[in-house]
C-alpha cells in the first residue's frame, strides 16, 4: 500500500490540476455544446432540438452585427498593433537613449484593466468636454470628433483604445524577437554592403517570422475575447453599433433568457477560437519536438 | 595625388554619412516620443482630471493644469459623501478584491508549481499529452463556459460570494501557471534530480530542497502574472457577483455608468486610477517580470 502511494505520487500530485481542468474546461464546454442543441430559455432543458439554435442565431441581425463588427475591429487592431509594434521595436533596437523609460510607457497600458482604460478613453472621446473641446478651445472652431456617439464610427474608438492598450505588447515580443538574434548575421549584412532598411526588410523581419505568428495568434485571441472594452466604452451602443459576439452571448444568457441561443453564440466564438489556437498549439509542438 | 584625392572623397563620403546618420537619429526620437506622448496622454489626462473641481474641468481643456492639488475626488471616489443610499464609494469592493486575489493567486501558483514540477521531473506516459490538455485551458474563450459555472456556483451555494470567485480565478489560472513553471523546470538538469533519488529524497523533498530554492523568479513572475489578471478581471466579477460582493472593476464600471445626477468626471477618473494603482505600481516596481511573463507564455525558450 505505502509501495504503491510511493510509485503513484506525482500522478496523484497531477490528479487535482487535471481533474479541475477536466471538469471546468473540458465537461463545461461539453455541457454548453450540448445546451445549445436544445430549446432552452430561462432554465436549460435538456431534450435535444437540433440546429434551430444555430439558425436562429445566423437569422438574428444583431448577431450578424456582432460579427460584422468583429471582422472590422479584429483587421484594424491587429493591422494597427502589429505595424506600431514592430516600428516601435525597430526604432528602440538603434541604442537608443533612455530606452527603459520609453519601453515602461509604451507597455503599461497592458497593466491596466480595460475598464480602468474604457474610463479614461470614455471620458477623452466624449464630444462636449473631451477632445472636441480641446481642439474648439485651441480655435478650430468647426472641429468634430463624436466618434463615440456616431453609429458609424463607435466602432472605431474602439479599436483606437484597443490598439493604445495592446500596441506595446507587440513592441515587446518582437524586441525579444530581435535581440535573440546573434550580431554575426547582421555584421556579416553590413560587411556586404547592406543599408540598415535592407538589414531589416530583407533579413531580420523575415526571421521574425515565428513572431509574427504568435502575435498575430495573441492578438485574435483578445479581439475575439474581447467584452470589457465594449462594456467600459459603450456599452454595445450607441443603439447596438458596437455590439460584438462576446456581448451578446452574455446579454442573451443573463439579461434575455435565451440560454440555449447564448450557448450557440459561444460555441461560435469557441470554433472561432480553435480555428486560430489549434494549428498555432500544433506548430509549437513541432518546433519543441524538433528540438 | 592619386591617394590624396580617394582620401579627400572618402572624407566627404563620410562626413555626408555622418549628417544623414544625425538626421536619421533625429527622426527616431522624433518618431519615438510622438508616440510615448500618445500613451502617455490618458495617463496624464486622468491624473489632472481628478485634480480639478467640475468647475475647472468646464471652463479647461483635457490638457489644462489643475489650479491645485485638490485631492477631495479622491476622497469621494475611495469614501464616499457620507450620506447613506445611493452614495457608492471603492474602499469596500478594493477590499473584496484584495480578499479574492490573495488566496487565488496563492492556490493557482501552488497547483501551477506541482504540476510544472511533475510534468518535467517525474515524467510519465503520456504527460505532454496531459500538458497539452491542460494547456489548451490558456485559450479557450470564457463564454463557453459561463452559464455551467453560474450553475455549478448556485450549487455549491457560492454564488454571488468571494469564495465562489476565488474558486473561478483558481481554477482558469492553473493552465497558465502550470505554463509557466513547467517552462521553467524544464531548463533545470535532471540530472539534479536523479542524483538526490539515488541518495533516497522522495517526491517533496526534492521538491523544497533542490526545486523550490530555485524557483524564485519564476514563482514572482507567476505571482505579478496572476495577481494583474484576476486583479483586472471584469467578465468573472461582472458574471458571478453583484452588489456588495463585487470585486474593484465591477464596482468602477458600477459607479461610471451610474446615471444618477450630473456626471462627476473628476470622480470618475480618481476612481479609475484607485482602480488601476496596484497592478500599475507591480508593474513600475516589477517590470522586468511582468514582461517575462507576457512573453514567456507566448514566445518559447
Amino acid at each position: 500500500m505505502f509501495k504503491w502511494l510511493e510509485k503513484n505520487l506525482p500522478k496523484i500530485v497531477m490528479a487535482p490540476a487535471v481533474g479541475l481542468i477536466g471538469w471546468f474546461v473540458y465537461g463545461f464546454v461539453l455541457w454548453t455544446l450540448y445546451i445549445s442543441f436544445t430549446n432552452s430559455k430561462i432554465l436549460p432543458k435538456y431534450e435535444l432540438w437540433g440546429f434551430g439554435q444555430y439558425e436562429k442565431l445566423w437569422a438574428s441581425r444583431k448577431w450578424l452585427i456582432s460579427v460584422d463588427n468583429l471582422l472590422v475591429f479584429t483587421a484594424l487592431f491587429l493591422i494597427f498593433c502589429i505595424v506600431i509594434g514592430i516600428i516601435l521595436a525597430i526604432f528602440l533596437d538603434q541604442k537608443i537613449r533612455a530606452e527603459g523609460v520609453l519601453r515602461t510607457i509604451y507597455l503599461y497600458p497592458m497593466a491596466l484593466s480595460f475598464i480602468v482604460t474604457g474610463t479614461a478613453w470614455k471620458w477623452i472621446l466624449n464630444p462636449t468636454l473631451g477632445i472636441q473641446k480641446m481642439f474648439i478651445d485651441w480655435g478650430f472652431e468647426n472641429f468634430t470628433f463624436d466618434w463615440l456617439v456616431n453609429r458609424e464610427m463607435a466602432i472605431y474608438t474602439i479599436v483606437i483604445a484597443g490598439v493604445w492598450q495592446s500596441a506595446g505588447f507587440v513592441m515587446a515580443l518582437f524586441l525579444a524577437g530581435l535581440r535573440s538574434v546573434e550580431d554575426e548575421i547582421v555584421k556579416a549584412a553590413k560587411i556586404d554592403g547592406a543599408g540598415l532598411f535592407t538589414v531589416y526588410w530583407r533579413i531580420l523581419l523575415p526571421m521574425m517570422r515565428p513572431v509574427f505568428f504568435t502575435s498575430f495568434v495573441i492578438l485574435v485571441h483578445i479581439s475575439i475575447k474581447s467584452y470589457d472594452l465594449i462594456v467600459a466604452l459603450t456599452q454595445g451602443g450607441p443603439g447596438i453599433s458596437t455590439t460584438m459576439p462576446a456581448l451578446f452571448m452574455t446579454q442573451a444568457a443573463f439579461h434575455k433568457s435565451q440560454v440555449g441561443l447564448s450557448a450557440a453564440s459561444a460555441m461560435m466564438m469557441f470554433m472561432a477560437v480553435a480555428a486560430v489556437i489549434i494549428p498555432y498549439l500544433y506548430s509549437e509542438l513541432r518546433r519543441e519536438n524538433a528540438r | 595625388m592619386q591617394d590624396n584625392l580617394k582620401s579627400s572623397s572618402y572624407q566627404q563620403l563620410e562626413q555626408k554619412s555622418k549628417y544623414t546618420n544625425m538626421f536619421l537619429r533625429w527622426f527616431l526620437y522624433f518618431v519615438l516620443i510622438i508616440f510615448a506622448s500618445y500613451f502617455i496622454f490618458p495617463l496624464y489626462v486622468m491624473v489632472v482630471t481628478s485634480l480639478k473641481t467640475m468647475e475647472e474641468i468646464r471652463q479647461g481643456t483635457l490638457l489644462s493644469w489643475p489650479s491645485g492639488l485638490n485631492f477631495d475626488s479622491w476622497a469621494v471616489a475611495w469614501g464616499g459623501r457620507g450620506y447613506g443610499a445611493g452614495d457608492t464609494f471603492l474602499k469596500p469592493y478594493f477590499w473584496n478584491s484584495i480578499k479574492m486575489v490573495v488566496p487565488a493567486v496563492f492556490f493557482s501558483t501552488f497547483i501551477g508549481a506541482m504540476t510544472g514540477y511533475v510534468l518535467t521531473k517525474w515524467r510519465f506516459k503520456g504527460d505532454s499529452w496531459v500538458f497539452l490538455f491542460l494547456l489548451f485551458g490558456c485559450f479557450i474563450p470564457f463564454q463557453a463556459i459561463l452559464l455551467p459555472m453560474a450553475r455549478t456556483l448556485g450549487a455549491l451555494g457560492i454564488s454571488n460570494s468571494i469564495v465562489g470567485l476565488v474558486l473561478v480565478h483558481t481554477v482558469y489560472g492553473i493552465p497558465f501557471t502550470t505554463l509557466f513553471f513547467r517552462n521553467y523546470y524544464v531548463s533545470v538538469p535532471t540530472e539534479l534530480v536523479k542524483a538526490a533519488r539515488i541518495d533516497g529524497a522522495g517526491f517533496f523533498k526534492i521538491f523544497f530542497k533542490i526545486l523550490l530554492p530555485i524557483s524564485a523568479p519564476i514563482i514572482v513572475v507567476t505571482i505579478i502574472w496572476q495577481f494583474t489578471q484576476i486583479w483586472n478581471d471584469f467578465l468573472f466579477g461582472s458574471t458571478f457577483s453583484f452588489g456588495e460582493a463585487a470585486p474593484i472593476q465591477v464596482a468602477l464600471n458600477n459607479m461610471v455608468l451610474s446615471s444618477t445626477s450630473v456626471k462627476e468626471y473628476n470622480v470618475d477618473m480618481a476612481s479609475a486610477i484607485i482602480a488601476g494603482v496596484p497592478t500599475l505600481i507591480v508593474y513600475v516596481l516589477a517590470g522586468k517580470y511582468f514582461i517575462r511573463g507576457l512573453t514567456s507564455g507566448a514566445v518559447k525558450g
